[in-house]
């Protein structure tokens, strides 16, 4: 925090400028996301259209650049349609729900060596309860809508989390085994020494799996059963329009951008540089640039998929997370383990 | 054998892979948009869009009210009504086409004896409510006047193969 800004809270009493020194960092965080989810956005219908030979948006501002801009403003001044026969407090309360636990895992988040708001050292473990805890937005916002579509989607996207919050968390073991601390900015630093001291590659079908599971946490194609357009119109958020719906959308694609985030952390060496004999060297050297670089290749993977993959179906999708990624997570487990305690070949884990 | 290879293809993401490189290909073609209001495709001369009433060069309207586009039109969106004039013609009183009904397949067209029902080639036409898109004979015959010189040029592109 600059001197400036603690110069000029000093007017107010301690307790107030406690309170306004975190705003201020939580704002410095969640600003540049949401500006990020717009942008994103609008890199998907890009990305996606010149997959499909088309321009995509480039109608908005030059070359389509103030379009993001254009659809936050539609959907602010839209009415919010509140069904007559929901549950109106929770129909209100379930976007809240899903975008909270999606912007307050950011809290842990490690942008660079110094860069982080609260450094906890159950820093993974805070991140597991907070994906876990944005399935309840998409559950309540499915039943609160008492629509048949919506509840059905709710039902989907419970069963599909469950299963992968499972082989996610397993694949996040074989982190924990390597880097040894649940602190997040101490598994970035047990990477360091360039791209092959990345955890990407010991932990590579940890690394396969945790993306995939990633994909499918945050409900998107192929896994996007529960808003399924082509089956059940929207899924849970079919009743919802205008800024409620914008929520919704703001939350999923803050959960992208998350666990874009979270595979660089935790397999491609966070802000190490992938030289790592110039580390000292600025640019080349480590900084956030290379998180932020990382980030966006894996988010580039996401709408790749989307742009690629049909849906899977229902049942493939429970067969896959329950009989091929748990397994396969479970053996590199094991693999690990005897490695690391029972072989002299452990360092190659470390 | 066959089974193994399968898994090992599935294990590995193989054709998974094989999938990403198709889209990630294409992502470095040539794009084939038109970009509309500014670009256009090329159109036929048989387009087949707003209608039209024609008159013969001397200001005569061709319509006959012989009512057989009345009796084509699949989707019965034409309404005509016939009166002898005063020269003792025969000429319509009402030649109304709802174009909220039509469904642009050209019989009217097709079967018009003396080419007064046409098809143009407009097509960039709204209206803001159903009255609009309710064309009268005059609104019809305003068209015809207004587009008379495309008209004709596609009719005559079109004579050898009628």
């Amino acid at each position: 925090m600059p001197d400036i800004i603690l110069n000029a809270l000093s007017i107010f009493p301690s307790w107030l400028q406690v309170l306004l020194v975190a705003l201020i960092k939580v704002i410095a965080i969640v600003a540049p996301l949401m500006l990020a989810v717009a942008y994103l956005t609008f890199a998907e219908r890009k990305i996606i259209g010149y997959m499909q030979i088309r321009v995509g948006p480039n109608r908005v501002g030059p070359r389509g650049w103030l379009q993001p801009i254009a659809d936050a403003v539609k959907l602010l001044l839209k009415e919010i349609v509140v069904p007559a026969r929901s549950n109106k407090y929770l129909f209100i309360l379930a976007p809240i729900l899903s975008i909270a636990p999606s912007l307050a895992a950011w809290a842990v988040i490690p942008f660079s060596d110094t860069l982080v708001l609260s450094d906890i050292n159950a820093g993974l473990l805070f991140i597991l309860a907070m994906t876990s805890l944005e399935v309840y937005g998409v559950i309540i916002a499915g039943w609160a809508s008492n629509s048949k579509y919506a509840f059905l989607s709710s039902m989907r996207a419970a069963a599909q989390i469950v299963a992968y919050e499972i082989a996610m968390g397993f694949a996040l073991v074989g982190v924990l085994m390597a880097a040894g601390s649940l602190n997040l900015g101490d598994i970035v630093n047990a990477q360091s020494g360039g791209l092959f001291s990345w955890y990407w590659l010991p932990l590579l079908p940890l690394f396969v799996v945790y993306f995939i599971s990633g994909v499918a946490e945050t409900n998107r194609a192929p896994f996007d059963v529960a808003e399924g357009e082509s089956e059940i119109v929207a899924g849970f958020h079919v009743e919802y329009s205008g800024m409620t719906f914008a929520v919704f959308f703001l939350a999923e694609y803050a959960n992208m951008i998350l666990i874009a985030m979270l595979t660089s952390l935790l397999f491609l060496g966070g802000w190490m540089s992938p030289l790592g004999f110039w580390s000292d060297v600025p640019l080349l050297g480590d900084g956030i640039h290379w998180l932020l670089i990382k980030t966006s290749a894996m988010l580039i993977f996401f709408l790749w998929f989307r742009a690629t993959f049909p849906r899977y179906r229902y049942d493939q999708i429970m067969r896959l997370g329950w009989k091929v990624f748990i397994p396969v997570t479970l053996v590199w487990i094991v693999v690990m383990g005897c490695a690391m305690f029972l072989t002299p070949w452990g360092h190659l884990f470390h | 054998m066959k089974r193994a290879i399968n898994i090992i293809k599935s294990l590995f993401l193989l054709e998974l892979l094989k999938g990403l490189s198709v889209t990630g290909n294409h992502f470095f073609k040539k794009k084939i948009t038109v970009q509309y209001p500014d670009e256009k495709t090329p159109m036929s001369f048989r387009f087949r869009g707003l209608h039209a009433q024609r008159r013969y060069p001397n200001g005569e309207e061709r319509c006959i009210a012989c009512k057989l586009c009345e009796a084509v039109c699949p989707a019965l969106a034409i309404t005509i009504d016939s009166d002898v004039r005063e020269d003792g013609s025969r000429r319509t009183t009402r030649y109304d086409i709802d174009l909220s009904k039509c469904i642009f397949c050209g019989f009217c067209e097709e079967a018009c004896p003396v080419d007064a029902i046409v098809e143009t080639r407009i097509f960039e036409y709204h209206g803001e409510n159903r009255d609009d898109l309710y064309y009268t004979k005059e609104k019809l015959l305003a068209v015809g006047d207004r587009m008379e010189d495309s008209i004709a040029s596609d009719r005559k592109l079109d004579a050898p193969y009628r």
